[in-house]
């Protein structure tokens, strides 16, 4: 659980960044070298790295050097991410609907308390 | 992972999540009432704070504005620690129909879900079906994508269980 959770902060955190979304963008379409990427988002060539390097470590890019050439591509995070997505949704479901049991149980003996009292 | 719920008791009544179709998603549980108290859980503002956020660690709702009947609008705010700005959420309800259905537009981005709730009552138990219609795949695609935005609410969800479980 906590393997899977500090994996899921390193996506978000990843995915928080417009830059980031928006290289993933880009390399959806074609693969692309970091050089290319800095130009094409106007940043440097350091700046670029650093964005590269956190998509790397969340899995969502990989890049291998050929020559001097670092070229990146989408990692298969894909269906990865979509299980994770649905799996974060049925979490989030999962605690609101046990607090929601919780009230309804409640309110229900409140009912079934107050129908008792209206018998006697 | 989720082996770990299912020995609680709770876990007896199963929430389950399913992705129908590449705009759809499907949230549906059994509860143990009657229909007219699950909806009222769900339709009274001061009832429904009480459970949309579970108690948890760091978030909080700090508003829950809900004028429920057909027509009305809703806006629900949430704050988190790690966020300086609270976040937001509102719509407008396209139907209320008592112990039976309601329909609320999610307005916070163009490409919001339609989300349609429905109660059916059998043998004194209830089944709740949370449905969520994206406008496009790609608007499915991009809450799929984007959902680092709606991290604190997730996170928090997920603090909450993990404190559960310890």
């Amino acid at each position: 659980m906590v393997h899977y959770q500090a994996r899921l902060d390193a996506t978000f955190a990843a995915l928080a960044d417009v830059t980031r979304r928006g290289v993933l963008e880009q390399l959806g379409g074609s693969d692309a070298s970091i050089t290319d990427l800095a130009e094409k988002f106007d940043m440097t060539l350091t700046g670029m790295k650093k964005h590269i390097s956190i998509l790397e470590q969340a899995g969502l890019v990989t890049t291998e050097k050929i020559g001097r050439v670092r070229t990146c591509k989408l990692g298969r995070r894909r269906l990865e991410e979509e299980a994770a997505w649905i799996e974060r949704h049925r979490q989030l479901w999962s605690a609101r609907f046990d607090a929601l049991d919780e009230l309804v149980e409640h309110l229900k003996r409140k009912e079934k308390a107050n129908a008792q009292r209206k018998r006697k | 992972m989720p082996n770990e719920k299912e020995s609680s008791s709770a876990a007896m009544n199963r929430t389950v999540v399913e992705r129908k179709s590449d705009r759809e998603l499907v949230v549906t549980r059994t509860f143990d009432a009657p229909v007219h108290i699950v909806f009222e859980a769900w339709s009274k503002p001061e009832l429904f704070r009480l459970w949309w956020v579970p108690k948890s660690a760091g978030m909080s709702l700090i508003s829950c504005d809900m004028d429920i009947r057909t027509g009305g609008t809703y806006r629900l705010e949430f704050r988190h620690p790690a966020f300086d700005q609270p976040m937001a959420f509102f719509g407008t309800y396209r139907e209320v129909t008592p112990n039976k259905r309601i329909v609320w537009t999610n307005e916070e981005s163009d490409d919001g879900a339609m989300t349609t709730v429905t109660f059916e009552e059998h043998a004194g138990k209830t089944l709740v079906t949370f449905h969520e219609l994206y406008p496009t795949t790609a608007a499915l695609e991009e809450a799929l994508a984007g959902s680092a935005e709606g991290l604190p609410e997730q996170f928090a969800q997920l603090d909450e269980l993990l404190a559960d479980r310890s």
